[in-house]
Formats: C-alpha cells, sequence, structure tokens
C-alpha cells in the first residue's frame, strides 16, 4: 500500500473511528458509506473503546513480503464490545492466547518499507491489562 | 436464453512447470479442447487468472493468449475473481452464448504461479483480502483460512483429525490422474505428523503453490447438434453470489453465506436438490473449505461435515462424491485456472471417461467455485 493509502485510514488506523447506523444503530467497522445490516446510508462517525475478545487466532509462520522479520506473529480476529469484529496482530503475549481472551487495542509499528520506505503504524491488541 | 452445453475439455498437467510461460500453458489448454470439441476458432475468449499482473508482469491476457492460440480477431477479454477467477470466466462464456452474442465460447483457467518467490506469492495471494484492513496487518491466505478453522473446532468441538478424511480421499483419488500433481497415497500417520503451516492447518490441510491451466468449449445446442462425434455436457445452472471481502464482516463467520447464496440458486435454476448430485467438485483449498462448502451447498448439517467424511461418505462410492479427481488438494489449486479444472474433471466424470475413478452412473454432478475466503462463489450444475 503507497503513502497516500495508509494517510487516508489514519483516524482509524490510530484510533478506530467507525461508524453508528443512523437507521437501524448497529456499529459499523470498519466503516463504509452504506449499512451492512439495512443497506441505508450510514456516515455517522463512532469512535470505539478498543476493548473486545479474541473470537479466533492463528500464527503466521510464512509472511507475506514486507512482514519477513515479524515471523512468527499471532492474527486474531477481535470482537469489540460494541459489536464489530476486525482483523489485527495480537501483541504483548507471553503466552498461547484462548478465544475469549479479553483484549485491549495499542498502537504498533505494523510494518516498514525498506530502509527509506515510511513505517506504518496502527492498531494491534495486548491482553487487557486492568479489567 | 437459449440452452448451452460444454462440448470440449483440456487440460496441462498441473506442477511446477519452470519450463512453461504462461502462454504455452494457456496455448496447450485451449488447443486440446479446441480439437477435443472438433472446433478450429470460437467467436469469443474469456481467461480466468487472478495473478498474472503481480507474478508475471502481465495484464491483458484475452488478447495475448487469443493471439497465441492463432485466433487474432477474436473477443477476448480477463475475467478476475481471485481463486474464484475460472468459474467466473466459464460464466461469462455462458452468457454470452446463451444471450446468442455468441455461438461458441473457449474458457481458460490459467495460472503461472511459480514465477514469483515464495514472499512475492504468498503477498499476491493476499490481495484477494482487504488490503486495507485484513493486509496491511500481514495476514495471508493460509492464516485467514486457520482463522476459520480454529473457530469451527472450538464452536463444534471438533477435533483436528477428524480433516484428515478431505486430504486422504483426496491424495487417493490423485493417484489416477496423470494430470494431478501429487500422485500418491497420504495415510493417517504421515497427515497427523505433518508440520503446522498456521495453526490448526497443517501442509495437508493445504493446496500447493502451483502452475497450470485447463480449458472449456461453450456452445449452443445447434452449434453442438452439427459437430459428430461430440458428447454434449448440458449447463443445468451458473450462479454466483458474494459476501463481504473480509472474514471479519461476516454476519455469521462459519456460513460462507455466498456459498449457500449461489448453490440454492444454483439449484433453483436446474429444479433440483442436493441429494440429486451423483458428485460435487469442491473447492477443497483448505480442509476447512472443503467442510464449510458441503455444509453451505446443503450436502452436510452445519459442524457435520467433517464426520461425513470420516464416514465415507465423500469417496468414489459414497453418499456424494467430492475431489474425485484430486481436487484442489492433490490435483493442485493454479488459483485462477482451478474453477476451470473442476469443470473438467465434472465433465470427465459425466462422459464416463474417468477411469479407475468413475463415480458409476454418475448423470447430475456440481462445482464450487470460492474466491478469497468466501466473497465471491461461483456453481455450476451440469447434466448428461
Ligand atoms: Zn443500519
Amino acid at each position: 500500500m503507497n503513502l497516500s493509502q495508509n494517510w487516508r485510514l489514519a483516524e482509524q488506523r490510530y484510533r478506530l473511528v467507525g461508524e453508528i447506523c443512523p437507521h437501524c444503530g448497529v456499529k459499523i467497522y470498519p466503516p463504509r458509506d452504506a449499512c451492512p445490516d439495512c443497506s441505508q446510508p450510514a456516515q455517522e462517525r463512532f469512535t470505539f473503546s478498543g476493548k473486545g475478545e479474541i473470537y479466533s487466532y492463528t500464527v503466521v509462520l510464512d509472511a507475506p513480503e514486507g512482514y519477513e522479520e515479524q515471523v512468527p506473529y499471532l492474527i486474531a480476529l477481535v470482537k469489540l464490545d460494541e459489536g464489530p469484529m476486525l482483523t489485527a496482530q495480537l501483541t504483548d503475549f507471553d503466552r498461547e492466547p484462548e478465544i475469549g481472551d479479553r483484549v485491549e487495542m495499542v498502537t504498533r509499528k505494523l510494518r516498514t518499507e525498506g530502509n527509506a520506505g515510511i513505517i506504518v503504524y496502527g492498531y494491534k491488541f495486548r491482553p487487557l491489562l486492568m479489567p | 436464453m437459449r440452452d448451452v452445453c460444454l462440448i470440449g475439455i483440456g487440460q496441462t498437467p498441473i506442477g511446477e512447470k519452470w519450463d512453461l510461460s504462461l502462454r504455452h500453458l494457456a496455448f496447450s489448454a485451449l488447443t486440446a479442447a479446441a480439437a477435443d470439441a472438433g472446433i478450429e476458432r470460437p467467436d469469443a475468449l474469456f481467461v480466468g487468472n487472478m495473478l498474472a499482473s503481480r507474478l508475471n508482469d502481465q495484464a491483458q491476457l484475452g488478447a495475448l493468449i487469443a493471439d497465441f492460440c492463432g485466433w487474432r480477431g477474436i473477443e477476448a477479454v480477463t475475467v478476475e475473481a481471485a481463486c474464484a477467477s475460472g468459474g467466473a470466466a466459464l460464466q461469462a462464456a455462458i452468457r454470452a452464448v446463451a444471450s446468442g452474442a455468441a455461438d461458441t465460447a473457449a474458457v481458460c483457467g490459467v495460472e503461472k504461479m511459480t514465477d514469483g518467490s515464495k514472499v512475492e506469492t504468498a503477498g499476491a495471494l493476499a490481495t484477494a483480502a482487504d488490503a486495507e484492513y485484513e493486509g496491511i496487518h500481514g495476514v495471508t491466505f493460509v492464516a485467514l483460512n486457520a482463522l476459520l478453522m480454529q473457530r469451527y473446532m472450538h464452536e463444534y468441538h471438533v477435533p483436528h483429525e477428524a480433516f484428515a478424511p478431505f486430504s486422504i480421499n483426496a491424495h487417493h483419488n490423485a493417484i489416477n490422474n496423470p494430470n494431478a500433481m501429487f500422485q500418491e497415497e497420504l495415510t493417517l500417520q504421515t497427515y497427523l505428523k505433518a508440520p503446522v503451516i498456521a495453526p490448526p492447518i497443517n501442509l495437508y490441510d493445504s493446496s500447493p503453490i502451483c502452475d497450470g491451466a485447463a480449458a472449456v468449449i461453450v456452445a449452443s445446442i445447434e452449434v453442438a447438434r452439427d459437430l459428430p462425434g461430440t458428447t454434449p455436457v448440458h449447463v443445468l445452472a451458473s450462479a454466483s453470489a458474494t459476501d463481504s471481502l473480509n472474514l471479519d464482516d461476516r454476519h455469521d463467520l462459519l456460513s460462507l453465506n455466498a456459498a449457500r447464496l449461489s448453490a440454492q440458486k444454483a439449484y433453483q435454476q436446474a429444479g433440483l436438490v442436493p441429494a440429486d448430485m451423483d458428485l460435487f467438485e469442491v473447492h477443497d483449498a483448505f480442509s476447512i473449505m472443503a467442510a464449510l462448502s458441503l455444509e453451505a451447498a446443503g450436502f452436510a448439517d452445519r459442524g457435520r461435515a467433517a464426520y461425513m467424511a470420516q464416514d465415507g461418505e465423500i469417496g468414489l462410492n459414497g453418499r456424494i462424491p467430492i475431489s474425485t479427481m484430486g481436487g484442489l488438494k492433490a490435483r493442485g489449486h493454479p488459483v485462477g485456472a482451478t474453477g476451470v479444472y473442476e469443470v473438467v474433471d465434472l465433465v470427465t466424470q459425466l462422459r464416463g471417461e474417468a477411469g479407475a475413478n468413475q463415480v458409476k452412473g454418475a448423470r447430475l454432478g456440481m462445482t464450487q467455485n470460492i474466491g478469497g475466503t468466501g466473497a465471491t462463489v461461483i456453481t455450476h450444475i451440469l447434466g448428461i
């Protein structure tokens, strides 16, 4: 992904800004222009708390280009407390994660693009420090 | 819309074909299919391909391949829907002939994956996922399927070894397919000891990186009638459906909704039910995909597909034989070509030309071709 593609996503990557549907009330992440539940326009902003639980997880051993130095790393589906699910890396786990583990968002380096390229920051999820 | 049939098939052996380029693979499959059909030049060509722009630095495969086959001048385009590109190209060809826009249309699914390094290929395959919300976190296709399998095992209390029959069946059936990549038996012991590639997925739960091309000639019934020596196979349904591109956005993670919708549409078009099918060429890119597809298409209850496999129901003599020539798992999965290989295998069965793997009395069969983690799903029902 190029510089402007990443820049446009700053609010999502750093603060988990999604949407709430003004018609049916469902909370939406990632944001889009139509509600996935009722298909009505949905562009009202909603900032998620960043807390949730692990819905599923795995470990990446063969990484795609740009992620080789992080191997092995944990990938999870995290179900946010407000409802939607997202995909993110798990970090700061010193044990095997389990489905149902409580986690919270932290901002970390997602990838670097070579010595001269940009460093992409964004959310990862760690075990919830203060339940 | 007029009735349409398939009058010719062709394929290359699948594997790591270092000496063959993308255009040579396509040429082999297409000329074999045209010869099988007894035609010299189709009215149109639809190419199914996913990765050529990234791994082979090549776009505009329609014109490239049409010219390379000696068909310069015909209408030709590429259709892309990740791993469902082949099925999508076939659907486009069927519609072109059904509408009357073409009397004959050639379909070629082709993928040349080994031109990329391992990391380049992993990165290219990951473009089937949402680049902004999945890809950026370093997901791979294996990892996304692992997330599905982990949740499936958790929710339905299914142990990993319950998935073994999918891989064992596919490998067993590939032995008699000279075009298959892996022509060797897989034992339960080997499956259980296989290295894990993204837990819980092990090496044998996953299909290989490979090269290959498969082709089909689609024609109107009238054209087929005028061609002596062909055995037309009738297209009874061609249906597709979509779901969210990203896995995390599904309403029901384990339901594979696009697979369910496209299967329902296909049954409705054909006026048939799952029990009518004599075989099912399933999209077993991963064991978990085979299980979810069987459930979504109505062959197994939710959470039960693995047990159905254990009971021998998916074997050549079982209730619903799957992966009858080796499937994606053992025949191979050159991604954009796979949907066409599935159809070639089904046509082979319906013509009664499957040799030692012949499903006895096969008259009706179905293929399901799945793009990404289930975002685009294309179902075809064929009959003889
Ligand atoms: Zn809504």
